[in-house]
């Protein structure tokens, strides 16, 4: 079996027990809406302000979504032994990254499309430029989605992980938020080449943590 | 006979303590090995290291021809462990669970049917692990450990939730595993019943092998090499 292979079985179980489960459904799909919520009552009395910082606004609704589902990932392996499992199993531990951190991308883009749809429709938000907003969209979220699996597994172990998820995550995905920002900013805007440069920065960043991750997440998974 | 596992003063660390103090032993293929003592004499951990789970502090550990020293992970394919943990994801079903493992150790989906049926599971195959009783996970812990078709069986405990059913349909299993090529090292604080499986029987004692009988349930205690 190849790499691919293996990482496509890790994926397909894992978003297997999300759509049984339905926790992304009930409860990530959820907060993130919450959250863009709470931002317009925050801000609504100035009704021009939405509009202009709702890109900033909708990645920060994903980043905090980004921390639940990167808890969930590997909370599935925390019950019954699954971890152990997991390491038992055979599987190459590149594939196992590959497959969890593709099933969280996923879940990350379904979730980017409702509160996107959110967006539009709370903060009056109008779109001039799709295609580096889609580019932007699938590189950060693939960003996020290679660094959130490589801390997940480093606090997997680990009584705290809850806690300390976030704090490792949160600094180490600065650059996505920025870049992300940035470049939607830039698609929403009268200046969509603008976004290129940001797109570039978002490419980078998922394929040195992709990279990173297929290296560490095997050693890690051993230790955790 | 060729020997699959071969420990030397083997040493494993628990949190500084040595759970492991020095084991010396031979498992030689397509045996059944009992491994006995109290709790906390080691037993655990003893499978688990082979397995690969818990490193080797010192000493040499040979498992299926790789040195654990250096490469953990590489007797794994060829290798299953029934655990006091199952394993097994809650929200997917028997059938799912099975497919998972043989999918991952690269056999055929096809031993998933086969071991349901051998462990009686093809009436609950579309009930999540959640949802099962505890001899039911048993049972699924060992028919995922034979979808792998491992040439060493590591069993901790495997009597334990099981009914009377169920028991002796895992009898029957390690029973037949000589034939069927394995070697079996079964954990058990079930000593009677396991001794009537195991060809040869090994005393945990503080993380060391003190004991060994050459067969079950026709050695006394006098005929015990102890080894220092």
């Amino acid at each position: 079996m190849t790499l691919w292979r293996e990482a496509l079985l890790v994926a397909g179980k894992d978003l297997r027990i999300e759509a049984r489960s339905r926790v992304t459904l009930y409860q990530v799909l959820p907060f993130g809406f919450i959250v863009l919520l709470l931002f317009a009552f925050a801000l609504d009395p100035d009704r021009g302000l939405l509009p202009r910082v709702a890109p900033g606004l909708f990645w920060v609704a994903v980043l905090l979504a980004t921390l639940l589902a990167v808890s969930r990932a590997f909370a599935i392996e925390a019950d019954n032994g699954a971890r152990d499992g997991l390491r038992l199993s055979g599987l190459d531990g590149s594939a196992v990254f590959l497959g969890k951190a593709a099933a969280i991308a996923v879940e990350l883009l379904v979730l980017e499309v409702v509160l996107g749809v959110g967006v539009v429709l709370l903060y009056d938000v109008g779109l001039h430029s799709a295609a580096p907003l889609a580019l932007a969209v699938v590189a950060a979220t693939i960003g996020v989605a290679a660094t959130g699996t490589l801390y997940g597994v480093l606090a997997a172990g680990l009584r705290v992980r809850e806690t300390l998820v976030p704090i490792l995550l949160l600094p180490v995905v600065a650059p996505v938020m920025l870049g992300a920002t940035r470049a939607s900013e830039a698609a929403v805007g009268q200046a969509p080449s603008d976004a290129w440069p940001w797109v570039a920065l978002l490419v980078l960043f998922a394929a040195i943590y992709t990279t990173m991750g297929m290296l560490a997440f095997g050693p890690l998974l051993e230790e955790a | 006979m060729p020997v699959v596992v071969r420990l030397r003063s083997a040493v494993c660390l628990l949190d500084r303590f040595p759970a492991l103090a020095g084991v010396d032993l031979d498992v030689a293929e397509r045996e059944i090995l009992l491994v006995s003592g109290a709790n906390g004499a080691g037993k655990t951990t003893l499978l688990r290291l082979v397995a690969g789970l818990v490193p080797l502090q010192s000493g040499t550990a040979e498992v299926l021809g790789h040195d654990l020293a250096v490469d953990r992970t590489g007797a794994r394919r060829d290798l299953a462990l029934v655990g006091h943990d199952t394993f097994c994801y809650d929200d997917l079903t028997v059938r799912e669970n099975l497919r998972f493992a043989a999918r991952a150790a690269r056999r055929p989906v096809a031993a998933c049917e086969a071991a349901m049926e051998r462990l009686g599971l093809t009436r609950v195959a579309a009930v999540t692990h959640a949802r099962l009783s505890a001899g039911q996970r048993k049972r699924l812990a060992l028919a995922v450990a034979l979808t792998r078709d491992p040439r060493l069986l590591l069993l901790d405990e495997p009597h334990a939730g099981l009914d009377a059913k169920g028991r002796e349909v895992l009898d029957a299993v390690v029973a037949a595993a000589p034939s069927e090529g394995r070697t079996v090292v079964l954990v058990s604080h079930e000593v009677d019943r396991a001794r009537t499986l195991a060809s040869r029987e090994v005393v945990l004692h503080a993380g060391r092998a003190v004991g060994v009988a050459p067969a079950a349930g026709i050695q006394t205690s006098s005929t015990w090499a102890v080894r220092a």
